[in-house]
C-alpha cells in the first residue's frame, strides 16, 4: 500500500514524459494503478468497474495528454467522480413530520447502532429541542436493552422501561404508543444487528418497519467494511427500503471505500459518520474528505490547486 | 461483496469457452477481490493459476478445485489449535480488537467449550468502558455456568485484570479469560492502555497471557491487515479468531493476512449462539470463499 496515489501517479508520468509525449496507452497504465488504489481502499468492485469507465472517458482526452502535470489530472477526475459519487454534504434527519417522529436503525451485528441512536438522540436533544425517546428491539444479544438504558442515563435521554419477553414487533408499538401518549417528538428504535442472508432476521425488521412506518430508517454501517458492502446496503435497502446511511467508525484508519460503495449502490445519502465511541462523537458528513481518504491524500483541496 | 453464491456462480458464468485466457483469468482475479483478497493477493493466486494452466482446457469445476486448494494452501500454515494445557494454572487467555468485532460473544462461546471439556473457567470484565459489557459478560457466565469478576464502569481494567489473577489463582482455575474495551488501531492512548493491562498480567504471573487473540470481523476489508499488524506489535498478539462469517461475507483478507504474518488462526465465529464457534479449517474456509453453494 502507498499513501499517496498522487505521488505515484506523478512519478509514473514524471518518468513517462522524459521519454517524450504522453500516449493513451500510458494514461490507461496509470488507471490502473488508481483502480488498485480504489480496492485497496475496499471500494466495491463493481462500482470500481464503474467509476474507472468514467474517469477512463475523460482523462484519455486531449485535456490530460497535453497537461504539464497529467498524473495531478488524473487524480483530480478521479476526484470529481468520487465526490459525485459520494453524492453532496451532509443531509439533516427528516423528522418533518407530526410527532412523535420514529426512526429506525438498522445494521449488521456490532456496526453501531445502539451507539449511535444515542448519539442522535443527544444531537436532537441538545441541538434541535426535540423530546426524544429510545427504544431497544434487540431481543437477542446478552445486555442489549441495559445497553442503550445505560447510555440513556448517561445522557439524559428517555429509554422505553424494559418488559420481559415480548417480541420486537410487541415493543415497536409499545414505544410507539408510549411516545404518542406521553408528548415525544422523536422516537429511535434500536434494533438487534443481524446479517443481510438471514432471512428470518430480515423478516422480523421488515415487519418492525411495517409497524412503525418511521419517517428515517437508517442503515448503520461499519466505514471498515470491505466488499461485502454491497451485499449489505443492497440486501438492507431492498428489504426495509433505507433512508440513509450512517458510517461509524471512521476516527478509524480506514480508508473508507464503504461509504462510496453504498452511496453508489443504494443511491441513497450517507447522513451522518460516527467519529468515536462517545456521545457527542457525531458529524456530518463531507464528500470531500472521504474522497481524499480513498485516494490516500489527506490535502485533497491542495493538490487539487496545483492540478 | 459477492457472496461464496455469487463467486461460484461467477465462475461458472466465466466459462462460456473452455480455455483458461486471459479474460478469464481477468474475471477470476476480480471474484477473489470480491472475497476481500484484496488487489495484490488475488493477482498472485490468479497468477500462479495462469502459469500452471494457461492454454489449457479447464472446466469450471477443475478451476474452482485448483483456486480452492491454493487458497486452502496459504491458509494450511497458520491452522492451529489453541491449546490451554500447557501447564499453567490459570491459562490466562487476553482477548483484544476493535470495536464491535465480537470479543465478548467470544469470550462466551470459548468458555462454553472449555466447560464442556471438564476445565474451570473464569472471566474478568476488562471492558469497564462500554455501556453494558460488564453486564453482557456477566449473562455469558451465567449462561456457561462460570465465575464473572468485575468492577464499576470507568473503573480501571489493569486493576480489574489483576484481581481476578489473584481470584483465579486462589480458586486454582483452569482458564482465565480477560475481555477488553473494543479499540481502533490507531488510537495509541487507548493501546496504550491495553499494554499497561498486559504488563500487569506479566507481572503477575511471568510469561502470561499466555494467549493474547485478536478477534477480526469478517465483514472488514482490507483495514484487517492493519489491524493485526499494530495489534502483534503492541499487544502481542498470538493468534487470530474470525467471526461472523456466518453473514455474506468471506473473510479473504485472512488469505492476505496469512501471506503477511506468521500467525495462527485458531477459531471462526459462524453465529451468535453459545455453539457458533468452529476450529479453523483452511479447506472448509477455502472451499466457501470460491465455491457455489
Ligand atoms: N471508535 C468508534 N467506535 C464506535 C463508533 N460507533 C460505535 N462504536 C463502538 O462499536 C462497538 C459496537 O457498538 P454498538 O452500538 O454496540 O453496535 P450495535 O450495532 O448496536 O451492535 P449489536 O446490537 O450487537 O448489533 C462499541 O464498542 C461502540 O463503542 C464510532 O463511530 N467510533
Ligand atoms: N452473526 C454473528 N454475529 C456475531 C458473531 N460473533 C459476534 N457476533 C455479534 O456481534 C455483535 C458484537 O459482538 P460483541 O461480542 O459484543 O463484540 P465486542 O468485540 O465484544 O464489542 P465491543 O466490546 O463493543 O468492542 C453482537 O451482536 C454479537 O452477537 C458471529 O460469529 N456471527
Ligand atoms: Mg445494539
Ligand atoms: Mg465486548
Amino acid at each position: 500500500m502507498f499513501d499517496s496515489l498522487s505521488d505515484k501517479l506523478g512519478a509514473i508520468f514524471d518518468g513517462l514524459q522524459k521519454r517524450g509525449a504522453l500516449k493513451e496507452a500510458d494514461v490507461t497504465a496509470a488507471l490502473r494503478e488508481v483502480r488498485v488504489a480504489l480496492l485497496e481502499a475496499d471500494v466495491a468492485l463493481p462500482v470500481v468497474k464503474d467509476l474507472m469507465g468514467r474517469v477512463k472517458a475523460r482523462a484519455v482526452g486531449a485535456e490530460v495528454l497535453r497537461s504539464v502535470t497529467p498524473g495531478q489530472q488524473v487524480i483530480k477526475i478521479v476526484h470529481d467522480e468520487l465526490k459525485e459519487t459520494l453524492g453532496s454534504d451532509g443531509q439533516g434527519l427528516n423528522i418533518h413530520r407530526a410527532p412523535p417522529v420514529p426512526i429506525l436503525m438498522v445494521g449488521l451485528q456490532g456496526s453501531g447502532k445502539t451507539t449511535t441512536s444515542a448519539k442522535i438522540a443527544k444531537r436532537l436533544t441538545e441541538r434541535d429541542k426535540q423530546k426524544v425517546l429510545m427504544a431497544s428491539l434487540d431481543t437477542r444479544r446478552p445486555a442489549a436493552m441495559e445497553q442503550l438504558k445505560t447510555l440513556g442515563e448517561q445522557n439524559q435521554i428517555a429509554t422505553l422501561p424494559i418488559v420481559e419477553g415480548q417480541t420486537a414487533a410487541d415493543i415497536a408499538k409499545r414505544a410507539l404508543q408510549a411516545a404518542k401518549l406521553q408528548g415525544f417528538d422523536v422516537v429511535i428504535l434500536d434494533t438487534a444487528g443481524r446479517m443481510a442472508i438471514d432471512e428470518d432476521l430480515m423478516a422480523e425488521v421488515e415487519q418492525v418497519r411495517r409497524i412503525a412506518d418511521p419517517a428515517e430508517t437508517l442503515l448503520v454501517a461499519d466505514s471498515l467494511t470491505g466488499q461485502d458492502a454491497v451485499t449489505t446496503a443492497k440486501t438492507f435497502d431492498e428489504r426495509v427500503g433505507i433512508t440513509g446511511v450512517v458510517l461509524t467508525r471512521m476516527d478509524g484508519d480506514g480508508r473508507g471505500g464503504a461509504a462510496l460503495s453504498m452511496r453508489a449502490v443504494t443511491g441513497k445519502p450517507i447522513k451522518l459518520v460516527g467519529v468515536g465511541e462517545k456521545a457527542d462523537a457525531l458529524e456530518d458528513f463531507h464528500p470531500e474528505r472521504i474522497a481524499g481518504r480513498i485516494l490516500g491524500m489527506g490535502d485533497i483541496v491542495s493538490l487539487v490547486e496545483k492540478a | 461483496g459477492r457472496s461464496a453464491a455469487n463467486l461460484g456462480g461467477g465462475i461458472t458464468g466465466i466459462f462460456t469457452k473452455a480455455k483458461l485466457d486471459d479474460d478469464t483469468l481477468e474475471e477470476l482475479e476480480d471474484l477473489l477481490i470480491s472475497a476481500d483478497l484484496g488487489p495484490a493477493v488475488a493477482a498472485r493466486v490468479t497468477e500462479k493459476l495462469a502459469k500452471e494452466r494457461y492454454d489449457k482446457e479447464v472446466s469450471p469445476d477443475e478451476v474452482r478445485a485448483v483456486l480452492a486448494e491454493q487458497v486452502a494452501q496459504i491458509l494450511d500454515g497458520v491452522a492451529a489449535p489453541l491449546d490451554v494445557e500447557r501447564g499453567h494454572r490459570p491459562h490466562v487467555i487476553l482477548m483484544v480488537g476493535v470495536n464491535g468485532t465480537g470479543k465478548t460473544t467470544t469470550i462466551g462461546k470459548l468458555a462454553s467449550k472449555f466447560r464442556a471439556e471438564g476445565k474451570s473457567v473464569m472471566l474478568a470484565a476488562g471492558d469497564t468502558f462500554r455501556a453494558a459489557a460488564v453486564e453482557q459478560l456477566a449473562v455469558w457466565g451465567e449462561r456457561v455456568g462460570c465465575p464473572v469478576v468485575t468492577t464499576k464502569l470507568e473503573g480501571d481494567a489493569a486493576g480489574l485484570a489483576y484481581d481476578a489473577l489473584v481470584r483465579a489463582e486462589a480458586e486454582g482455575i483452569d482458564v482465565l479469560m480477560i475481555d477488553t474495551a473494543g479499540r481502533l488501531q490507531n488510537k495509541a492512548a487507548l493501546m496504550d492502555e491495553l499494554s499497561k493491562v498486559i504488563r500487569v498480567v506479566t507481572k503477575k504471573l511471568g510469561q502470561a497471557p499466555h494467549d493474547t487473540l485478536l478477534v477480526l470481523d469478517a465483514t472488514t476489508g482490507q483495514n484487517a491487515v492493519q489491524q493485526i499488524d499494530v495489534f502483534k506489535d503492541q499487544a502481542g498478539v498470538t493468534g487470530l479468531v474470525m467471526t461472523k462469517l456466518d453473514g455474506s461475507a468471506r473473510g479473504g483478507v485472512l488469505v492476505a493476512a496469512a501471506e503477511k504474518f506468521d500467525l495462527p488462526v485458531h477459531f471462526v465465529g459462524v453465529g451468535e449462539g453459545v455453539d457458533d464457534l468452529q476450529p479453523f479449517d483452511p479447506q472448509a474456509f477455502a472451499k466457501a470463499l470460491v465455491d457455489a453453494v
